[in-house]
This record gives structure tokens, C-alpha cells and sequence, in this order.
């Protein structure tokens, strides 16, 4: 059962750094070819944005923008986005997985169009790992029942 | 009882252990097992075959694509996993 | 087996947090304290992995100065570490992720279950 607290500095501070922390994960995702950093570190640092927000504020904020519907949702379209590329790059011609076949729909060469295809890829890992961390949190906080209504909020 | 003989086995893992450690490569060595065989190739192609500058993201979505595709398969497994083991349909 | 310290004390560190992790597997009753054993076990192998790779004098596996054309830059292997044990340790890294919430959804059926998480009074309410 989470108890409601009203806290202002967390708020307020939590307020201010949601949006902040989204960015970073993004940009961590973005770098991953010329920093350290890729789809798992950006996935995670993704989802601790959506993580802070039940532990600041109350969880029906999290659930309204996390419904269960559309947790599976991002949850498989990670998987999807991965192998519908490397599906495609079947129908091209080349092996299951081989990027350099994508040149054939995109106008840069082989070498280059292996660079746009992990940046792809590294995208649907990112969804996934994000859309995992947040509904194994809800989860085991409200003991699976993810859609039924918090009772006992406002003590 | 428990916690003595939890420590006994503990120590007497530990010291196999440290017999068997002497005989790896030390630590930093450039001619270990470890960097040789297909280590080097990745280090110096990764750049012209794939474009792109960090080794450990061109290893792991280009080379060994297919280990991460199924990786990625296996955290979806787990998300659906915890939903099925919280979730009663008694009421 | 001392004077080998000083050159292989990586292997050291990995042989204690390997024996803690079991230790805590093996000889403590709470369940949520043997989970966390087994998470230390996990880091331990893949803290192992990860200074395997390590060369000495050489620089993080990422090429500086190059983005997209690299046909006149001249790498050499001894210039960077190995970056394949980083590249297996992510997915272990992930694996293990996977395992600890799987296993915490499973302590919390078994709390509403037997009302306990204690090992020994589970082992009880089970043969009765």
C-alpha cells in the first residue's frame, strides 16, 4: 500500500528534472557510436524518468501515462522494429541481420548503411528494455494488478 | 549449524580458488588467450567494415547481432513472466 | 600463492566476492537476503569477465577522431582492450536484471502465499 505524502521540495524537484532525465536518455541512445552508451544504458536511464515519478508524486500519474495496454504494446514493438530489420534485409537479398543489403532502399553505400542499421536497431532495444523496467516496477509494487483502482490513496 | 558449516564450505571454496588463480594470465598482459584470436580483428576492422567508431556497439549489434536480438527476446520473456506469476484470476 | 599477489589481485577480489555471495546463498535464512546473495554471486563473474579484458597502457575501445570514414587511420590491437568481454557482460548484465525481478515477483507470491518469508517456517507450513 503506498501512503500519499504531500513533500514540495521532492515534487518540485522531481518536476524539474522528469524531462531532463528523458533527454539524457536519449542522448545517450543517440551517442552510442561515438561514446559509450547504446540502447540497454539509454533504456534504462529512460525508464528511471518513469520510475521517479511514483516514488515523488502518487501512482496513479504513472499508471494514467503507463497503461497496461500500451506497456505491452512498447514492450513488443522493441522486438518488432529488431527483426522486422533484420526481415528486411532478407527480402533484399542478403542474410537474416546483414545491414549492408539496406543500401538498397537507403542512398548511402554498404559501410554506411550498416551504421543506420545499428542505429535502428539500437532504437527498438531502447523501447523494449524501457517499456520491461516500468512494468516490472508497477508490477511488483501493486502486486500485478496493474488496471484496478488504487484504493486507500489519500489516507 | 547452518551458518557454521556455511562458513566452512565458504573458506574451503575460497582457498581451491586462489590455488587455482596462480595459473591465469596476469593481470593486464597483452599476450593473454583472451586478446588473441578474434579480438584483434574486431579491433582494427570494426571501423572500415561497419563505420562506426565504438567497437563495443559495432561488436554487439553487427557482428553478434543474433545474440542480441534473442537478449532482447529474453527481457520481453521476463516482463511477461512477472505479469503472469503477480497476476491471480481468482478473485 | 603470496608472491603472485601483487600481479594477480584482480582474480583475488573476484575469489572473496564469489565466496561472500555463496555464503550468503548457503547459510542465511530470509529469503530476500539469499536473493541478494545470488546478485553478488552474478557481479562477481561478471566483474572476472570484464578485467580480463584490460591490457595495460591501452585506451577504451572506441576510436577517437573518425566518424564514418576511417581508411587512413592505422589502429593497432595493442592500443585498445579487449572490448569482447564488455560487449558478453552486457547481455549477462541484462540476463541478470531479468532474473532479479522474476525472482522478487516470486517472493512476493510466495509472502501471500505463507505469509512469511522466513525459510525455515516455510519448510514447516509445508509438511504440514
Amino acid at each position: 500500500m503506498i501512503r500519499h505524502q504531500e513533500d514540495i521540495i521532492i515534487q518540485t524537484i522531481c518536476r524539474m528534472l522528469i524531462p531532463f532525465m528523458q533527454v539524457y536518455g536519449l542522448y545517450v541512445l543517440a551517442h552510442g557510436h561515438g561514446s559509450p552508451g547504446g540502447g540497454f544504458q539509454g533504456g534504462c536511464i529512460f525508464a528511471a524518468s518513469f520510475i521517479l515519478m511514483p516514488i515523488a508524486y502518487d501512482l496513479d500519474k504513472a499508471k494514467r501515462r503507463f497503461t497496461e495496454r500500451r506497456t505491452i504494446l512498447f514492450c513488443s514493438l522493441g522486438v518488432f522494429i529488431y527483426a522486422g530489420v533484420g526481415w528486411l534485409c532478407l527480402l533484399l537479398g542478403g542474410n537474416f541481420l546483414d545491414y549492408g543489403k539496406l543500401s538498397a532502399i537507403l542512398p548511402v553505400g554498404p559501410v554506411m548503411a550498416r551504421y543506420y542499421g545499428i542505429a535502428v536497431i539500437e532504437t527498438g532495444v531502447q523501447i523494449t528494455v524501457m517499456a520491461v523496467m516500468v512494468s516490472i516496477f508497477i508490477n511488483l509494487i501493486t502486486s500485478g494488478r496493474h488496471e484496478e483502482e488504487m484504493r486507500n490513496t489519500h489516507d | 549449524m547452518k551458518k557454521f558449516l556455511g562458513v566452512a564450505i565458504a573458506i574451503a571454496a575460497l582457498m581451491v580458488l586462489l590455488q587455482g588463480v596462480e595459473d591465469l594470465p596476469p593481470w593486464g598482459d597483452p599476450n593473454q588467450p583472451a586478446s588473441l584470436h578474434v579480438s584483434p580483428r574486431y579491433i582494427e576492422k570494426s571501423l572500415t567494415e561497419t563505420g562506426v567508431p565504438n567497437m563495443v556497439t559495432a561488436v554487439l549489434a553487427d557482428y553478434r547481432g543474433y545474440d542480441t536480438l534473442f537478449e532482447t527476446a529474453v527481457i520481453f520473456t521476463a516482463g511477461v513472466a512477472v505479469l503472469m506469476i503477480l497476476r491471480r484470476s481468482a478473485p | 600463492m603470496i608472491d603472485t599477489f601483487f600481479t594477480h589481485y584482480n582474480y583475488w577480489v573476484f575469489a572473496v566476492l564469489l565466496m561472500i555471495g555463496l555464503y550468503s546463498m548457503m547459510a542465511k535464512n530470509n529469503l530476500m537476503k539469499k536473493l541478494i546473495g545470488m546478485n553478488i554471486f552474478q557481479w562477481a563473474i561478471i566483474l572476472y569477465f570484464i578485467s580480463i579484458g584490460a591490457k595495460r597502457g591501452a585506451q577504451i575501445p572506441i576510436v577517437v577522431g573518425a566518424h564514418g570514414q576511417g581508411e587512413n587511420l592505422a589502429i593497432h590491437a595493442a592500443e585498445y582492450i579487449n572490448p569482447l568481454p564488455h560487449v558478453l557482460m552486457l547481455t549477462a548484465i541484462v540476463v541478470g536484471v531479468a532474473t532479479t525481478g522474476i525472482s522478487l515477483a516470486l517472493l512476493i507470491a510466495i509472502y501471500k502465499q505463507y505469509d512469511t518469508i522466513e525459510e525455515d517456517k516455510i519448510i514447516e507450513a509445508l509438511k504440514k
